[in-house]
């Protein structure tokens, strides 16, 4: 069982605040992305979990117990680099068993231990090979090696696969997933691409400037994003500038029929892609014409203006045949409205059963 | 098409350099090497007419030589280490840590060398004067010392650069005092270049004649001053051409080892590369 508590956690450089008061609960065998843009705060917080660098402020607890004063290694902690940063004199053994060499175990006990992570990293059979004769991939394999061999309490990950070509990456992502799984690791990943924090996390903590702006579920982050800037950085979204008036929530030339909450100083729409369709001009007010089509294959997105320059980002249909240049009049399914900046509030317009964000909360563990 | 082409010229080029490096430098390198093994040789013979070993033993069992051997041998060791002791941290916190003026200190360890070395000698030597230094073991370790702090300094600084701090950190992680993470790591990834710097000091201090020469004297006599006297008293050639062949010797392990020194991927990266 471990468990891995930050508390008021603050890091300064100069008069910047790189981790600025977070606070996260880690539950054992959780599997916890920091996700953000790059200068987030992500990997600053990271290495102070991992003991390289000390917070100005706050705690950080390993099963209950501050660490702030242990060093790295006496840390409880394993970490594996961007960089891989595997120690190019020596080979494969050597890298892994160096952790075990300075525990003072049995040599016997060492070669084991050293050839069972080897196979589950899926390298047997390069023991006596240098990490400059290993490809990107494998060279990774081995610095996680190294770290799982000494069955650490937290696995900490420092975008691991982010130098490594896109294939490659999601095979070692579902790879470290099931390794992760089968030992019950509590770990902490850093990442700034977003579709490796929704694959593997069981929560993702989405940083901004140092601070938190959401820890929920890949779903819940997707379709509920907590903050604007969990909303514009995960995913497609159209965010618009909106007003409350007469009974209607106002954007650009958008209206829809629907009064937010309370009051505030500016209320901004959100839609995603997905949320909105496109029909032929008459079934809705809002009405536009087809700019552009992205297509990625899996999906169609329509760049859709409507008057005032106004620009709607919306998901086609399978077999829908709308073309550049179309005029066209967007319905809108559902819509997020974020009150200056935060508290959002979703709502429907789609006679759907039930939301998707209720579909994504239910999943949650209680 | 092009590229081939600028292959060749490379080649080219190369070879041109080559061939001028082995006129110019191997050339009387060749000369001294024959000369060092000839008893008898005279002008219009294109090869020593007598072979032999005849003036190495002549040389050898001199006593000034034999006396003379140990005594550079010491100094450049003592001064090599020294250098070690004093420099090599120093390079490190060159290499790791952001210190105010670290630029300007790294460049003022060339001034010594760039300015020529003989008025410096003297200014030292009158101090050494006053303090009954000179003719001293002492004083000739520091004079060599003082030139030995650009490359020791420079050389290893480079190649603590060049490694990648990840991989001290790394070692760290796995459960390294800071004292393994410098001998298992850190050292053994500067090896090439520290091996380099070591060898470049104690060959420059080896051949160091006037330092040792202005503060040394008439005590101290180095095998360069020996070899300085043989030349310029007696017209014995054979006596230099041996003594050169001697001197070679830690030449020739120096550039075993810059071989290995340029393959080594921390130095170019130290550097820039």
């Amino acid at each position: 069982m471990t468990t891995l508590t930050l508390r008021n956690l603050s890091r300064r450089f100069g008069t910047t605040l790189a981790v600025d008061r977070v606070d996260l609960d880690v539950a054992d065998g959780e599997f916890i992305c920091l996700l953000g843009p790059s200068g987030c705060g992500k990997s600053t917080a990271l290495r102070m979990i991992a003991g390289f660098d000390t917070p100005d402020d706050g705690d950080i607890l390993i099963d209950g117990a501050s660490t702030v004063d242990v060093p790295p290694n006496r840390r409880a902690t394993s970490m594996v680099f961007q960089s891989h940063a595997l120690w190019s004199h020596m080979n494969v053994f050597g890298n892994v068993a160096f952790g075990l060499q300075l525990r003072h175990l049995p040599r016997n006990e060492i070669t084991r231990k050293v050839s069972e992570a080897l196979e589950l990293v899926g390298l047997s059979g390069l023991e006596k090979r240098r990490p400059g004769q290993l490809s990107g991939g494998q060279q990774q394999r081995v610095a996680l090696a190294r770290s799982l061999v000494l069955e650490p309490k937290i696995l900490l990950l420092d975008e691991p696969f982010s130098s490594l070509d896109a294939h490659l990456r999601i095979r070692l992502r579902d790879e470290l997933k099931a390794i992760q799984r089968r030992l019950g690791l509590t770990t902490v990943f850093v990442t700034h691409d977003q579709e490796e924090a929704m694959s593997l996390a069981d929560r993702i903590v989405v940083m901004n400037r140092g601070a938190v702006e959401q820890v929920a579920p890949p779903g819940t982050v997707y379709n509920l994003p907590a903050t604007l800037f969990a909303a514009g950085f995960i995913g497609t979204m159209t965010m618009l500038p909106a007003r409350a008036e007469s009974g209607q929530l106002a954007a650009g030339p958008l209206r829809l029929p629907f009064l937010p909450r309370g009051e505030a100083k500016q209320w901004t729409l959100a839609l995603r892609p997905e949320d909105c369709e496109l029909s032929a001009p008459g079934a809705s007010s809002i009405s536009g014409t087809v700019d552009r089509i992205v297509d990625l294959g899996s999906t169609r997105i329509a760049t859709v203006t409507l008057g005032n320059d106004t620009t709607v980002k919306v998901q086609l249909g399978r077999r829908q045949l709308t073309r550049q240049g179309d005029s066209v009049d967007v319905v809108v399914n559902r819509a997020l409205v974020y009150r200056d900046g935060s508290d959002v509030e979703e709502i429907n317009f789609a006679p759907a059963a039930r939301t998707a964000a209720q579909l994504s909360r239910e999943e949650e563990p209680a | 098409m092009t590229r081939r082409r600028s292959r060749f010229s490379d080649d080219l080029a190369g070879l041109v350099l080559l061939a001028a490096l082995v006129v110019f430098v191997l050339g009387p390198l060749l000369g001294v090497l024959i000369w060092a093994f000839a008893e008898v040789w005279r002008p219009p013979a294109v090869l020593p007419t007598s072979w032999g070993f005849k003036y190495w033993g002549m040389l050898l069992s001199r006593a000034d030589i034999q006396k003379a051997l140990p005594v550079s041998l010491s100094i450049s060791s003592i001064v090599t280490l020294l250098s070690a002791i004093i420099c090599w941290p120093a390079a490190y916190a060159f290499a790791r840590i952001e210190f105010p003026g670290r630029r300007w200190l790294l460049l003022s360890f060339i001034a010594v060398n760039a300015f020529p070395r003989f008025p410096l000698y003297v200014s030292i030597a009158v101090v050494f004067l006053s303090l009954g230094l000179i003719g001293t073991y002492t004083a000739v370790v520091l004079v060599q010392l003082v030139f030995t702090l650009l490359f020791m300094i420079w050389i290893p600084s480079a190649a603590f650069r060049g490694i990648d701090p990840r991989m001290e950190e790394a070692a760290r992680d796995v459960g390294a005092s800071h004292l393994t993470v410098l001998l298992r790591i850190t050292l053994p990834q500067a090896a090439p270049a520290l091996g380099a710097a070591l060898l470049l000091t104690f060959v420059n201090t080896f051949y160091d004649v006037d330092g040792a020469l202005l503060v040394g004297i008439p005590d101290i006599q180095t095998l360069p001053i020996i070899m300085l006297s043989l030349i310029t008293g007696q017209v014995i050639v054979q006596y230099g051409a041996v003594l050169s062949v001697l001197l070679w010797v830690p030449s020739l392990v120096l550039l075993v080892f810059a071989r290995r020194l340029f393959e080594g991927r921390a130095f170019a990266a130290g550097f820039g590369a």
